[in-house]
Parts: C-alpha cells; structure tokens; sequence
C-alpha cells in the first residue's frame, strides 16, 4: 500500500508541456476555468450564427410570397439554427458554467479528470466544426432538427447534409458524455469537507442532475444516429420501409433521447435563476428541499413523456393516455419550482441587478411557456397543435424566455467573478428591456398564428391567408434581439476594458464561489474551505441573520475573503499539469468524423490516432 | 480513460470514499445499459418482420453459439480469480489469469467471427433484411465490447509482465472487472432475446 503515494516513475511519450500562456498554454490547458471560459467563448460565437440564421428565417418571412431565399436554403437555415442552438449554444454555455463555477461552488480545486475535461472541450469543438464544414461544400443539412426518417435516407435527401448532421451528432455526444461522467464525479466526490447534498447551491444541484440525464440520454441518440449513419452509408435498412422497417421507430429513440434532452437544456438555467434570486432578494431560497426533490423529479418523469411529441402518429388510447397523464404529471414539480422562486423573492429587499432582471424575465416567460406545455399534452389540441407556429412559440418561451434568459442572468451574476470587472448596469438593463421587449415580440404572436393553421417549417404563405401582419411584427421583434445582442457585446468589450473592479464578493453573495478572489487563482482556493451550513458564507458573514434577510445592506461585507486572497505567491498547490494528450486524442475523433464524410481512408488513420492518444494518455506520469 | 497511472489525487480522500475512476465506470456502465437497451429494443421492434433474406431459424446454430457463450460466462470466473489474485499480492497468479480472461474472451470473437461468415454465406448480411440488419449490429456492437476489453486486459498483463502491477493497483484490475462482467451479462441477456426466444 505504500507506493500508493510514490510520484510514478515512468516516463511518457511526451514531455508535459510547460508554458503557462501564449496559445499552446490554451490548447494543452487541464484547468476547468480556462476550459470554461473556452466552451463560453465558442457558445457565444455559434450563437452569432444560429442568430443570423434565425434573422435569414425572419427577413424572409417578414412579407407573404416574398422570394427573398427559396425552400432549400429556408431547409438548411431551421435545421442549422436549431441544431446549432440546441447542442452549440445552450448545452456549452451551460458546460461553460459547469466548468468555472460548480467546482467553486463545491469548494474544490478542479474536476475529478481534468484531461478528460478538455478532451471534452476539443471534441466538441471537432464536432461543430465537422457539422459546419458542410456549408463549405454547399450541402447543408435540411431535415429539421429532429430529423424524421424515413426523409433521411439516402433515397429522399441524397445530398450530404445529412451525413454532416448524423457525423457531427456523434461527435458532439462524445463530447456531452465526457463532460457528463466527469461533471457526475465531480460532485459526487470532490465536494469540500461538510457539504453535504442537501447543503448544495441549487446550481450544483442542477448540475447533478443535468449530467444524469446527459448520461442516460446521450446514448440512446447516438444509438439513432448510428442507424441512420448505417443506412446511409452501409446500406443497411433501420428505415427502410421497404424491407418492412418502421419509421417511427426513429421518433421513438430520438425523443426518448428529445425530452430529457429539453431538460438538460433548461436545468441549468433553472439552477442559475435558483442562485441569483436569493442573492438580489436577500433571502435564502424558498423551500429548498422542494426545490432539490422536484429537480429530481422532473428528472425521473422526463424519461416516460417522450411521446407527447408523437401524439398524432396514433399510438393507440393506452399509450395516448399514459403519455398524456405523465406530461400533465410532469407539470406539478414544474410549478411548484415557478411558486419557490416567486416565494423567494416575495417579501426580500430586492435589488434589480441585471442578474435579478434577467432571473425575474425568465420566471414569467418560462410560465408562460410551460403553460403553453400543458395545452398540448392534451392530445385533442395537440393535433392541432403540432406542426404549428404555436409549438414553435411554446419551445421558445422554454428554450429562449427560460434557457437563454436564464444563462444571461448567469453571464450578469458571474461575469465579475470570471474576469474581475464589473458589466456595465445601464447598458445591462438596457440589454434586458430590449431582449424582452423584442421576444414577447417575436414569439408572442406565433401564439395567434398557429392557432390560426400557420405551419412551422414553411418558407412563405400567401397573401390571402392574412398571416403577414404578426409575421412582420415578429420579423420586427427578431431585429430588437439582435440589436440586444449587439448591445450586450458593447457591454462586455467596455467592461474588459474599463469596467469597474470587481473584488471578491461584488454582489454581497451567500456561495463558495464568492469566498476568493476574481477572477479566482488558479488553485481556486488556498485552503480547502469547511463548510458548516447551507448558503456557508451568507452564514458567516451575518450569523444574525442567516435564517431570514437582512435588512439594510452592508457594504461588502469580508470575514473570510480576506483569508483566502491576497498572498498568491506564497501558496503552494500542485495541480495537474497541461498536457496534450487530450488534443491529440480529440484530433483523432475529428479526422475519423472528416473520414466519414470526405474520404473513408482516413477514418481508421482518426482511430489510430485515438488509439495512441489513449496509450500516451493513460501511461502519462500524472503531474511528473 | 486513466486507467494504468495512479494519480496522486487519490491518495486524498474524496468525499464519498469512493475512488474517482470507480464511480466514473458506474457511470459508463448506466450509459451503456441505455446504449444496449436501445439497441436490442430496436432488435425487438423488428422481430419477425423481414420480407427478404434468411430467417433466423434458417442460420442459427445454437449448440454452437452456446459454447462460445459458455466460454464468455467462464472467462468472468477467471476474472473473478484475477482480481483476488492481485488482491492477495499474487502478480504470477494474475498473470495466468489475466491470459485467460484474454484468451475465453478470443475464443468468443473467434466463434463470433466464424458465425459471422458463416451466416454471410447461407446469404444473411447487413443489407438483405432487417432481421440482418438488426442481428449484425446489435451483436457486432456487443462484439467490439468485448474486443476493446481483450484490448484493455492485454494492456494490464503487459504492465503485470514488466513488473509495474502491484497489490497497491488492483483497483486497475477491478475496474476492467467491472466492465468485462458487464459485456458478459450485456451477452447472456443478447443470446436469450436473439437466440433463445422463438420468434
Ligand atoms: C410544463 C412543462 C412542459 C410541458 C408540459 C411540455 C409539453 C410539450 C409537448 C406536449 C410538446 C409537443 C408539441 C407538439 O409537437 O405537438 C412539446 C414540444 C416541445 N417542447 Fe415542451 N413542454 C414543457 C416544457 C418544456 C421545456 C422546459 C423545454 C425546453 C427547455 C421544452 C422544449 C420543447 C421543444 C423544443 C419542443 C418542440 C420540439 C419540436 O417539435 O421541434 N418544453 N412540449
Ligand atoms: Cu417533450
């Protein structure tokens, strides 16, 4: 038992790398803030593009019979853009968080596999890259994003744009499987001495929970994907209905995968909002164990409604009723979250931060989409229902009103900690007005227009139908995010330049997070903090008062900070070292999914390749 | 993953008391019960449902594939000692025992590829029908399973052979474990759905 602590003495293939900045230092980097701030950057740029792509969608729809861009191009801009803000923006933004703050919230220095982290990283970035090289070649896929067989076999869409979405998918999965185990272990075993789970910030709890899901879910898509992949290019027949195959069969798996997938999408985002509230309400989270249970809940039940998307495929009356009472059941921990956060902030000192107003907007406009839900688990009106603008409208209040504003608030609450500024409050507030403001128009009237027979996924109407004046309108609120959005960018390029410092604890906060310094060193914390309560340094810094709000506000208030910051260079902490295993391994995934797709030789040169990243990597003598 | 070095973080003690890479093959093996399960469930859907090709009473041969079952089912017996052999200290023990666990789990790939061909020429393969569709991925899958962990425990017996296996790292081992006696029950489930069960 006593070589257990003895530095391994092999030596492996490669020297770890060294230099602590310049590029190499990023492409080689182990540490999760650096990763995080990676997965950031790149969300926010594929967001850019899925937003284009929505405003090529709007423009064209702005007018009837308008022949701005044809059906094809209209295709591959609803699939690109759902695709890309699904699995691009939404998922990585969250894993950007995952990635900085969980382990400072859970007191700890890192994740539990660091290079398995980054590896994470890379791959996804082989996997956007691998789906978007298909606008390169001018065969962009254009089957939705859910993909329908049997539209996807190579007899109905013989362009490439599918092989670039079913390689890009699996690659991506690689990628959110990574994160997921490592983000599971994580919490499970690296949390600081007295954390308890029922201590945990809700963020790390959803966090938990999100990684679960990922875990279960991911495999059951890829194992979709591989279907499909085989048919296209084997020629086997998963969907062939004429060698007697089922295509249902896809919907089947791609929602069993879909519906918890809408979870992994908007957890995070709950978590978040979970967070923030106290912070700006001065008060503890409402009913947190109802809060914990029902995340857990809603976990458990999104495995057994995956067929309210497949209502009007005729599942026969049991099936029908399960799915329905299952997704009406789905809906009770749902609202009794929406009553926590409004409880929360019920009776609090409330500050209006940007963090608080972006958390406040997406409490009302993810109701308002989870109402809509509700509507269309009655299969009744979900047939008419689906396929309609108003589904379309119904998963933008969830995904944009809840994710995105959700994340935002994250981007507000977080973004001093991550670089030690300050974001600008007038311009934030003014980012806020316009992105709500500009959604409740984009979204809103695609209520009325489905209800009205419009169908989503059509790339113009005619005149007669009398859908031009809510479409303009929409098309008018699209241009209001998007000028949001610049506005938002201003903010950040002024905050990085000369936003106010931040310190330590900017917003008076209650988490771990808030104990060191920002942007914090890269051991996160000098000594290993102890954890003594929920909402720990809340506690500490008003032991009066831990159990309702306070009520004047101190100015920033310092106990333990000053224990943890300040003498950087006289902390010694070894933490893994870079290394480039994790790139080379990733390298190899990209050159198997580029085999795939170009030239089928380089797919086993992309396996061998992993092959011997995983050799070098495993036999790497850890921190040598 | 990081399965042949000891990282140092795991002298520390982790919250729970649980080894990192221990939970993280939990974890994989619940995504891989979801993989499996989506995959024979695909298998279930189309069961009797082919307008071409052979039928699966035409190519069977049960006796046969039974043997090279039994042979998987033993090698997790073998495993089983390989473990406890590293537990007490033994590396010789391991050594013969990790050999075979490799070489049970060949004989299955062995009788895998030779079932696979021979099914091919009696006219069954990936493109004919579902029923061809459907056997060969689903089996194919569960057959690279097991080759990646003949892959893994091979990687094991070469360190064991040059002395860097000791008693302190029979975790490595208990980890393969874990993952080799998974694939064996992943197959006993297969060979009772695919084989056993008369359509
Ligand atoms: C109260 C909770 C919810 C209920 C009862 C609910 C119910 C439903 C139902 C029945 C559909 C199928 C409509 C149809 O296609 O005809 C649907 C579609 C959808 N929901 Fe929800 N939902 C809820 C929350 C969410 C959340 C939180 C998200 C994501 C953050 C979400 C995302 C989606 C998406 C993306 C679709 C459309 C998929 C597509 O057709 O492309 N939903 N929802
Ligand atoms: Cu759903």
């Amino acid at each position: 038992m006593a070589t257990l602590t003895a530095p391994v003495a092999e030596r492996g293939l490669l020297a770890r790398p060294i230099e602590p900045t310049g590029v190499w230092s990023w492409l080689t980097t182990v540490d999760a803030k650096r990763i995080g701030i990676l997965y950031g950057v790149t969300a926010f740029i594929f967001f850019l593009i899925g937003g284009t792509e929505a405003l090529v969608m709007r423009t064209q729809l702005a007018v009837p019979d308008s022949r701005l861009v044809g059906p094809g191009i209209f295709n591959a801009m609803f699939t690109m853009h759902g695709t890309t803000m699904i699995f691009l923006v939404v998922m990585p933004l969250s894993v950007a968080f995952f990635n900085y703050i969980v382990p400072l919230q859970i007191g700890a220095r890192d994740v539990a596999f660091p290079r398995l982290n980054a590896f994470s990283y890379w791959v996804f970035l082989s996997g956007a890259v691998l789906m978007h090289l298909s606008f390169v070649i001018g065969q962009v896929p254009d089957t939705g994003w859910f993909s329908y067989a049997n539209l996807t076999e190579r007899a109905y869409s013989p362009s490439a744009g599918v092989d670039f979405w079913v390689v890009g998918l699996q690659v991506l999965g690689i990628a959110s499987l990574a994160g997921a185990f490592n983000f599971l272990v994580t919490i499970i075993n690296l949390r600081a001495p007295g954390l308890s789970l029922m201590r945990m910030p809700l963020f790390t709890w959803t966090t938990f929970i999100t990684s679960i899901l990922m875990v279960l879910a991911f495999p059951v898509i890829t194992v979709a994907l591989v279907e499909l992949m085989f048919d296209r290019l084997f020629g086997t027949n998963f969907f062939n209905t004429a060698q007697g195959a089922d295509p249902i069969l896809w919907q089947h798996l791609f929602w069993v995968f879909g519906h918890p997938e809408v979870y992994i999408l908007i957890l995070p985002a709950m978590g978040v909002v979970s967070d923030v509230l106290p912070v700006f309400s001065r008060k503890p989270l409402f009913g947190y164990p109802f809060m914990v249970y029902a995340v857990a809940s809603i976990a458990f039940l999104s495995f057994t409604v995956w067929a309210h998307h497949m209502f009007t495929t005729g599942l026969g009356p049991i099936a029908t009723s399960f799915f329905t009472a299952s997704t009406m059941l789905i809906a009770v921990p749902t609202g009794i979250k929406v009553f926590n956060w409004i409880s929360t902030v019920y009776g609090g000192s409330i500050s209006l931060k940007t963090p608080a107003l972006f958390a406040l907007g997406f409490i009302a406009m993810f109701t308002i989409g989870g109402l809509s839900g509700v509507m269309h688990a009655s299969p009744p009106v979900d047939t008419q229902h689906q396929d309609t603008y108003f589904v379309v409208a119904h998963f933008h209040y969830v995904l944009f009103g809840g994710s995105i504003f959700g994340l935002f608030s994250g981007i507000y609450f977080w973004f001093p900690k991550i670089t030690g500024r300050m974001l600008d409050e007038k311009i934030g507030t003014l980012h806020f007005w316009l992105m709500l403001i500009g959604f409740n128009l984009t979204f809103g009237p695609m209520h009325f227009l489905g209800v009205d027979g419009m169908p989503r996924r059509i790339f113009t109407y005619p005149a007669e139908m009398g859908w031009g004046t809510w479409n303009l309108v929409a098309t008018i609120g699209a241009y209001i995010i998007g000028l949001s959005i610049l506005v938002f960018i201003v903010n950040v390029f002024k905050s990085l330049r000369s936003g106010d410092r931040a310190g330590a604890d900017p917003w008076d906060g209650r988490t771990l997070e808030w104990t060191t310094s920002s942007p914090p060193p890269h051991y996160n914390f000098a000594e290993i903090p102890v954890v003594h309560a929920r909402d720990d340094f809340w506690v500490q810094k008003y032991p009066d008062l831990a159990g309702g709000h306070g009520g004047e506000i101190i100015a920033s208030a310092p106990v333990a900070v000053a224990a943890a910051v300040g003498h950087d260079e006289h902390v010694y902490v070894h933490l893994p070292d870079p290394s480039y295993w994790p790139l080379i391994t990733a390298s190899g995934i990209f050159v198997a999914g580029f085999g795939l797709l170009f030239f089928m030789l380089l797919l086993p040169v992309g396996l061998f390749v992993v092959l011997f990243g995983t050799v070098g990597w495993s036999t790497e003598p850890v921190n040598g | 993953m990081e399965h042949t070095a000891v990282l140092p973080a795991e002298a520390h003690e982790t919250t729970t008391g649980l080894n990192h890479r221990k939970v993280l093959m939990w974890a994989f093996l619940g995504s891989d019960c979801m993989l499996f399960g989506s995959l024979i469930g695909t298998y279930l859907v189309y069961r009797g449902r082919y307008l071409a090709g052979p039928k699966p009473t035409d190519v069977f041969d049960i006796p046969y594939t039974s043997v090279s079952a039994l042979a998987l089912l033993m090698s997790s017996l073998a495993m089983v000692l390989a473990l406890a052999a590293i537990q007490r200290g033994d590396i010789r023990r391991l050594k013969i025992w990790l050999l075979c666990v490799a070489g049970l789990g060949l004989v299955f790939i062995g009788g895998q590829v030779y079932e696979f061909t021979s099914f091919g020429e009696e006219g069954l393969n990936l493109a004919v029908s579902t029923f061809g569709t459907t056997f060969f991925v689903l089996t194919g899958f569960h057959g690279t399973h097991v080759t990646f962990g003949i892959v893994w425990l091979l990687m094991i017996w070469i360190m064991a052979k040059r002395g860097q296996m000791t008693q302190a790292r029979s975790l490595d081992v208990e980890i393969a474990g874990l993952y080799w006696h998974f694939v064996d029950i992943v197959w006993i489930i297969i060979f009772t759905v695919v084989y056993l069960i008369p359509v």
